[in-house]
C-alpha cells in the first residue's frame, strides 16, 4: 500500500495569528498574514479581509497573482483605526469598546495592511463618490467603442460602468489619441485607446515570465503601453495578458473577433500539451472549439498557461479527422464496419492468442481509466506492452520536458516500462522472430519507432486506435477512431501525480468513440469480467485496483484534482 | 522693519566669494564637520552611551528643523524613522531636483557655495551611518551638476569624503545624478525610482516608505538642499541655539524665491515667521512693492502648487482676523490659512494678471508633468488643462468654473499614489473658489460671442470644441 493521497504536496503552514477587523460593519477574523503573489507571507490587506467578508470591493489594477502596483485608485475605501491615548492605550466608549477614529484619507484597499480592530468602509457615500471619479476619469479618453471590442461581455469597465458610471459624460474636450491595432508580437494585439495603464500586463510579463517586454512611454494623459521599441513581444506566455487586461486593449489574434464570448459555452478540463496539465476553460460553441483559457489551480498552474499549449487546439477540428471504424472485411468492400462487429471481430480474435503473441503500444496521452483498462487486457493476454516517450524543452514556469500527458498514468497501470520505451526494441525483435503476431496500437504511429512497414507486414493482425491519420492507421486491419480529450471524460496524472478530471467539451466526429467506452467492451468480451459503464464506475474501480490511487474517486478530485504518491 | 537673516546665504553673495573649497575653509568651511567627528561618546544616567551619531541626530531633533523641500516634516522626526536594524545599508539622498514653479533658492547654495551642502551632507551621512550618498540634481542645471562634480573632487581630495574620512574611520562616497528633465523626480519616491534607472512613477506608501524600503529596498533618507545645509549650522551652533532662531515650531531661517510682479524678485532669507507676506512684498528690504501705479491682486505662497491667496483676503488665525497680508511666513500660519509655504517660494500677481491665463497656464504644466501612474491625477490634470485652454481661446463657457471644480474636486485628498494630485488641483480649487467671476464673466462673453457669429441659429447649436493642445 502507498501512502494516503493528499491534496497538499508541503507540510501545512504553522497556524496564522487571527485579528479581529469590522468590514462595513460586520465583524469578521481575519489571518494576521496572507501569502502574497508570489506565496510569502505578508501582512494582509483590506482587500483581502473584504473578500473574506465577501465584501466585493471593486478594482482594476489588483491582482491576486501580480505585485501590487496600487495605480488605479479604483478600490479606495474609508477606514478607521481604534484610537490610542497618550499611554498608547486605546481609548474608550463610554460602553467600554475601543473608540474608532475615521481616516481623514481614504486608502487603497489592494495594498493598505488591516491592523487589529480597524473597520473598513467601502459602501458609504464618499468611497461611491472617489469610485465614480475614478470611473468618469478612466471613461473621458476611452473610445467607448464596445460593439466592436472582443473583450464586451468580460469587461471590467464596462461592468463597474453600471454600477458607478455617469450616464452622460460632461467631458467636452477633445479625446486624446493613441495608437490603435498595434501589432505587440506574433499573437497579441494591443488598442492602446482602450488601455487604462493598471499596468497588469507589464507586471505579469516582467515578474512572472521573466521577460522585461512591456513598459510605458510618455508623459501623463499620454501614457502609452508599448513593447520594447523595435522588439516583438514574443514569449511562450504572452496571451496571459490577454486574460488579465481589464479592458479589450489586448487581444488575442487568433481569437478576436471570431466569436462573442457569451455564446461560448466553458467546460473545464486539462491541457495535453506537457506533462504539467495546466487546468484549463475549452470555450465551445455548438460542434467547434473557439478558444482555451487557463483556469486557476494554485497547485498547478495558478492562473497562467503557456501560448503553446493554449493554441494547441486546432487538430482536434481537423478535416481527415478519423470518423470511420474499419475491419478487413470492410476495408475490402470500401465500406465503414460497425463498431459491434469489429470488437466482437477483435475480442474473438485476442482470446485465440498465444500467452505471449500479442504485443501493445498504448499512448502516454491517453487517460488513466483507458490505460488501466488496456492493463487489464495485457494481464489476461500475458502481453508486453509500452508507450513512446516525448520529451523537448522545458522551461522555469510551467512548461515540462516531458511533452506526454499522462507518463505517469502510463507507469501507474504498469503499461509504460520503468524507462518510458525501453520495451520498444524487444517489440521489434519479437515482431522480426515471429514471435509476436498480434500488435495492438495506441495514439502513436509506431513507424516512427523503428517498426516501418516491412516489419508491420509481418504481424498477423494489427489493431489500431487514433484520431488522426498516419502511417500506422494506413497499415491497419482494424481501426478503431478515437477521440480527443474534448470530446470525452477521463483523467490524466500529471508529472507531480496531480490526478486531474477533465470533462467533455464537443462530440466526437462520425463514429468515434472515447476509446474507455469501447475499450471497456473489449474488455469485457475478452476478459469475461463485466465492468462498470459509466466514468465515475471505471475511475473507483481503478482507483481501488491501482495501489497508487487507492482512496480516491471520481467525486472526491474534484474539480482542482488530488495529488498521489508517484 | 525686518530684515534678512542670512544663515545659509551668509557668504553666498559677498562679493569674492567663490564655490571653490580653499575659498569655504577660509570662511570656517568644514569646521562642522570636524566637530561632528569628534564627538564622543557620552555617558547617559542610566549608564547607557550615547554615541557621536546618536548625539547629533538629538541635536536635530531638538533644533526643530522642518524639511525645506516642501511638505515642512520634522527632520529629526524623519530621521528617527530610518530602519536601522535590518541590516541593509542606509542611504542619503540630497533632492536637488528644484522644479516647482517660482522656486529658485536650491540653486543659490548649490552654484554659490556648494560645499555648504557637502558638508551638511557628510555630517548628516555621518549622523545615520550612511556610507553611501546621492546628490539628485534636476537635469535642467548643468552647471549645478559641474560645479558639485568639482566640489566633490575637491573634498575627496582634502578627505572629508573616502575612506577614514579625516582619520576617523569614517568612510563615505557621494555621486551626483543628473535628472532628465521631469517635475515629478522631485517626489522622493519617483526620484528614487529615477535614481534606480526606472521611469519616475512614485511609489506607494504603504509600503513603500523610503526610511524602510528606499533606494534598492534599503533605508533611505531623502532631504532637500536647504534642509540639509541646515544640519551644519545646527552641528555648529547646537540645536538649542537653532531653535532660537525663528518662531516657535517654525526654527531656523528659510529661503524665500520672490517672483512675479515686484520691484525686486530675488531669494530673502529670513527668520521663519519674521516677516508678514506683506512685508516680502513691500519692504525695501525685501520685494520694494508693486510695480508703479498697480494693485495687488493675489499671491501664491509656497510654489504654484500652493493655495492662491486673493488680496483682502481675511482669516481667523488663533480668535484674531488676519489680513492676508499681515500672515507671518512660516509653516504654520499659512496651514491655517488654508494654504502652505511649500517649496517658500511667493509669487506676486498684480492687477495686470489675466487669472484665467494665470491657472491655464499653471494647469498645462501639470497636465505635462503628471507621470501618468494613477487614475484621477493622469487624467484630470489633463482635462483641467483643456478646459482652460479652451477657456483661454475663445472656447469657453459660463459653465466652464463649475466644471472645472468637480474635475479638481476628484483628485486630491488620498486619491493619488503621491501629492502631485494635490499640487494639480489645489491651484485649480483655489483659483475658481477666489476669482470665480472673472471665470465665470470669461466664459459668458466666449458663449455671447460664439452666439452672435452664429447669428442666432439659438441653444440648440452647439458650439464647436476643436481647441486643441499638443504635449
Ligand atoms: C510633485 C512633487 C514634487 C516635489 N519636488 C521637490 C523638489 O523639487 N525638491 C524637493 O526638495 N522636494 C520636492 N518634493 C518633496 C519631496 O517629496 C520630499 O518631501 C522632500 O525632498 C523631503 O525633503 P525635506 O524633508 O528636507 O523637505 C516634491 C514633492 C512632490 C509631491
Ligand atoms: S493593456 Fe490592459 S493589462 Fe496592459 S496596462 Fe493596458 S489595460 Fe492594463
Ligand atoms: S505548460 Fe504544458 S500543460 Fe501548461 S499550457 Fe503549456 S503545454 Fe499545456
Ligand atoms: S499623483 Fe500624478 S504624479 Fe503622482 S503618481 Fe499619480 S499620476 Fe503620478
Ligand atoms: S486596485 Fe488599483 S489601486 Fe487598488
Amino acid at each position: 500500500m502507498s501512502a494516503a493521497p493528499t491534496t497538499e504536496t508541503k507540510p501545512a503552514p504553522p497556524a496564522i495569528e487571527k485579528i479581529k477587523v469590522k468590514v462595513d460593519g460586520r465583524e469578521i477574523e481575519v489571518p494576521r498574514l496572507t501569502a502574497d503573489w508570489s506565496g510569502k507571507l505578508m501582512p494582509t490587506t483590506m482587500i483581502q479581509a473584504c473578500e473574506l467578508a465577501k465584501t466585493d470591493v471593486p478594482h482594476y489594477c489588483y491582482h491576486p497573482k501580480l505585485p501590487i502596483a496600487g495605480n488605479c485608485r479604483m478600490c479606495l475605501v474609508e477606514f478607521g483605526t481604534p484610537a490610542l491615548g497618550p499611554d498608547r492605550k486605546p481609548i474608550l466608549n463610554p460602553d467600554g469598546t475601543p473608540k474608532v477614529v475615521k481616516s481623514p484619507r481614504p486608502a487603497i484597499a489592494c495594498a493598505t495592511p488591516v491592523s487589529p480592530g480597524m473597520e473598513i468602509y467601502s459602501n458609504t457615500p464618499g468611497v461611491k463618490q472617489m469610485r465614480e471619479g475614478v470611473l468618469e476619469f478612466l471613461l473621458i479618453n476611452h473610445p467607448l467603442d464596445c460593439p466592436i471590442c472582443d473583450q464586451a461581455g468580460e469587461c471590467k469597465l464596462q461592468e463597474y460602468s453600471v454600477d458607478y458610471g455617469q450616464s452622460a459624460s460632461r467631458f467636452v474636450e477633445p479625446k486624446v489619441h493613441k495608437p490603435k491595432s498595434v501589432d505587440l508580437g506574433p499573437r497579441i494585439m494591443l488598442d492602446d485607446e482602450r488601455c487604462i495603464l493598471c499596468t497588469r500586463c507589464i507586471r505579469f510579463t516582467k515578474d512572472i515570465a521573466g521577460d522585461d517586454a512591456l513598459g510605458i512611454i510618455n508623459r501623463g494623459s499620454f501614457n502609452t503601453l508599448t513593447a520594447y521599441p523595435g522588439k516583438a513581444f514574443d514569449n511562450n506566455y504572452t496571451l496571459n495578458t490577454v486574460d488579465i487586461c481589464p479592458v479589450g486593449a489586448l487581444t488575442s489574434k487568433d481569437f478576436r473577433f471570431q466569436m462573442r464570448v457569451w455564446f461560448l459555452k466553458e467546460t473545464k478540463s486539462v491541457c495535453t500539451s506537457c506533462a504539467t496539465g495546466c487546468n484549463i476553460l475549452i470555450g465551445s460553441r455548438e460542434k467547434k472549439i473557439y478558444r482555451y483559457t487557463p483556469r486557476e489551480n494554485d497547485a498547478v498552474n495558478g492562473p497562467w498557461m503557456c501560448d503553446y499549449g493554449r493554441l494547441n487546439y486546432k487538430w482536434i477540428g481537423r478535416e481527415d479527422r478519423l470518423t470511420k471504424v474499419q475491419s478487413p472485411k470492410s476495408k475490402v468492400q470500401g465500406q465503414p464496419a460497425s463498431w459491434s462487429s469489429a470488437l466482437t471481430e477483435i475480442a474473438e480474435l485476442l482470446k485465440k492468442t498465444p500467452a505471449g503473441s500479442v504485443a501493445i503500444i498504448a499512448s502516454a496521452r491517453q487517460t488513466n481509466e483507458e490505460l488501466w483498462l488496456i492493463s487489464k487486457l495485457k494481464a489476461k493476454l500475458g502481453a508486453i506492452s509500452d508507450s513512446v516517450s516525448r520529451m523537448g524543452e522545458g522551461d522555469k514556469l510551467l512548461v515540462s520536458a516531458d511533452k506526454n500527458p499522462n507518463t505517469n498514468g502510463a507507469q501507474l497501470t504498469g503499461i509504460a516500462a520503468n524507462l518510458m520505451g525501453a520495451n520498444l526494441p524487444k517489440i521489434v525483435e519479437g515482431i522480426r522472430n515471429g514471435k509476436i503476431k498480434t500488435l495492438i496500437v495506441f495514439g502513436e504511429d509506431v513507424t516512427r519507432h523503428g517498426m516501418g512497414a516491412d516489419l508491420l507486414g509481418k504481424l498477423e493482425t494489427l489493431i489500431v486506435s487514433d484520431i488522426l491519420p498516419n502511417a500506422t492507421t494506413k497499415l491497419a486491419h482494424y481501426l478503431l477512431p478515437g477521440c480527443a480529450h474534448a470530446e470525452k471524460r477521463g483523467t490524466f496524472t500529471n508529472t507531480k501525480g496531480r490526478v486531474q478530471k477533465f470533462m467533455k467539451a464537443v462530440e466526437p466526429p462520425g463514429d468515434a468513440r472515447p476509446e474507455w467506452e469501447f475499450l471497456h467492451d473489449l474488455v469485457c468480451n475478452v476478459t469475461g469480467q463485466d465492468g462498470f459503464l459509466t466514468i465515475e464506475g471505471l475511475f473507483n474501480e481503478m482507483a481501488n485496483a491501482v495501489s497508487a490511487l487507492n482512496g480516491l474517486t471520481w467525486a472526491g478530485i474534484g474539480d482542482a484534482g488530488v495529488t498521489v504518491k508517484i | 522693519m525686518p530684515s534678512e537673516y542670512r544663515l545659509i546665504l551668509k557668504y553666498a553673495d559677498e562679493p569674492g566669494y567663490t564655490p571653490d573649497i580653499e575659498c569655504y575653509l577660509r570662511h570656517g568651511g568644514y569646521d562642522a564637520l570636524k566637530k561632528a567627528l569628534a564627538l564622543q561618546p557620552k555617558d547617559l544616567p542610566d549608564g547607557a552611551k550615547r554615541s557621536g551619531p546618536e548625539q547629533i541626530r538629538q541635536e536635530v531633533m531638538a533644533s526643530g528643523l522642518r524639511g525645506r523641500g516642501g511638505a515642512g516634516f520634522s527632520c529629526g522626526l524623519k530621521w528617527s524613522f530610518v530602519d536601522r536594524k535590518s541590516g541593509k545599508p542606509i542611504y542619503l539622498i540630497c533632492n536637488a531636483d528644484e522644479s516647482e514653479p517660482g522656486t529658485f533658492k536650491d540653486r543659490q547654495i548649490i552654484h554659490k557655495d556648494p560645499h555648504q551642502l557637502i558638508e551638511g551632507m557628510i555630517i548628516s551621512c555621518f549622523a545615520n551611518d550612511v556610507h553611501l550618498a546621492y546628490i539628485y540634481i534636476r537635469g535642467e542645471m548643468p552647471d549645478g551638476a559641474r560645479l558639485l562634480n568639482r566640489a566633490l573632487q575637491e573634498a575627496r581630495a582634502k578627505n572629508f569624503l573616502g575612506k577614514d574620512i579625516l582619520g576617523n574611520g569614517y568612510d563615505l562616497e557621494m555621486h551626483v545624478h543628473r535628472g532628465a528633465g521631469a517635475y515629478i523626480c522631485g517626489e522622493e519616491t519617483g526620484l528614487i525610482e529615477s535614481l534606480e534607472g526606472k521611469r519616475p512613477y512614485p511609489r506607494i506608501k504603504p509600503p513603500y516608505f523610503p526610511a524602510v524600503l528606499g533606494l534598492w529596498m534599503c533605508p533611505t533618507i531623502v532631504n532637500n538642499v536647504e534642509t540639509l545645509c541646515n544640519v551644519k549650522h545646527i552641528v555648529a551652533m547646537g540645536g538649542t541655539e537653532f531653535a532660537k532662531l525663528g518662531t516657535p515650531n517654525n526654527t531656523g531661517t528659510r529661503i524665500v524665491s520672490l517672483s512675479g510682479h515686484v520691484k525686486k524678485p530675488g531669494c530673502y532669507e529670513i527668520e521663519v515667521g519674521r516677516a508678514t507676506i506683506g512685508q516680502l512684498i513691500f519692504d525695501a528690504n525685501f520685494g520694494g512693492g508693486l510695480r508703479d501705479g498697480r494693485k495687488l491682486k493675489a499671491v501664491i505662497p509656497g510654489g504654484s502648487s500652493a493655495k492662491v491667496f486673493k488680496a483682502g483676503e481675511k482669516f481667523k488665525i488663533k480668535d484674531k482676523e488676519v489680513d492676508m497680508l499681515d500672515l507671518p511666513y512660516d509653516f504654520d500660519s499659512l496651514i491655517q490659512a488654508g494654504s502652505m509655504s511649500g517649496s517658500s517660494a511667493i509669487i506676486v500677481m498684480d492687477d495686470s494678471t489675466d487669472i484665467v491665463g494665470a491657472l491655464a497656464n499653471i494647469a498645462e504644466f501639470y497636465a505635462h508633468e503628471s507621470c501618468g501612474q494613477c487614475t484621477p491625477c493622469r487624467e484630470g490634470s489633463l482635462w483641467m488643462s483643456k478646459a482652460l485652454h479652451r477657456l483661454t481661446h475663445g472656447e469657453g463657457r459660463a459653465q466652464d468654473a463649475d466644471y472645472l471644480v468637480k474635475i479638481a474636486d476628484n483628485i486630491p485628498g488620498g486619491r493619488t499614489i503621491c501629492a502631485f494630485g494635490e499640487a494639480c488641483a489645489w491651484p485649480v480649487q483655489s483659483f475658481v473658489a477666489k476669482f470665480k467671476d472673472e471665470f465665470v464673466d470669461k466664459g459668458a462673453a466666449d458663449e455671447e460671442r460664439r452666439a452672435k457669429k452664429s447669428k442666432g441659429a439659438g441653444p440648440g447649436m452647439e458650439m464647436k470644441l476643436a481647441a486643441s493642445q499638443q504635449h
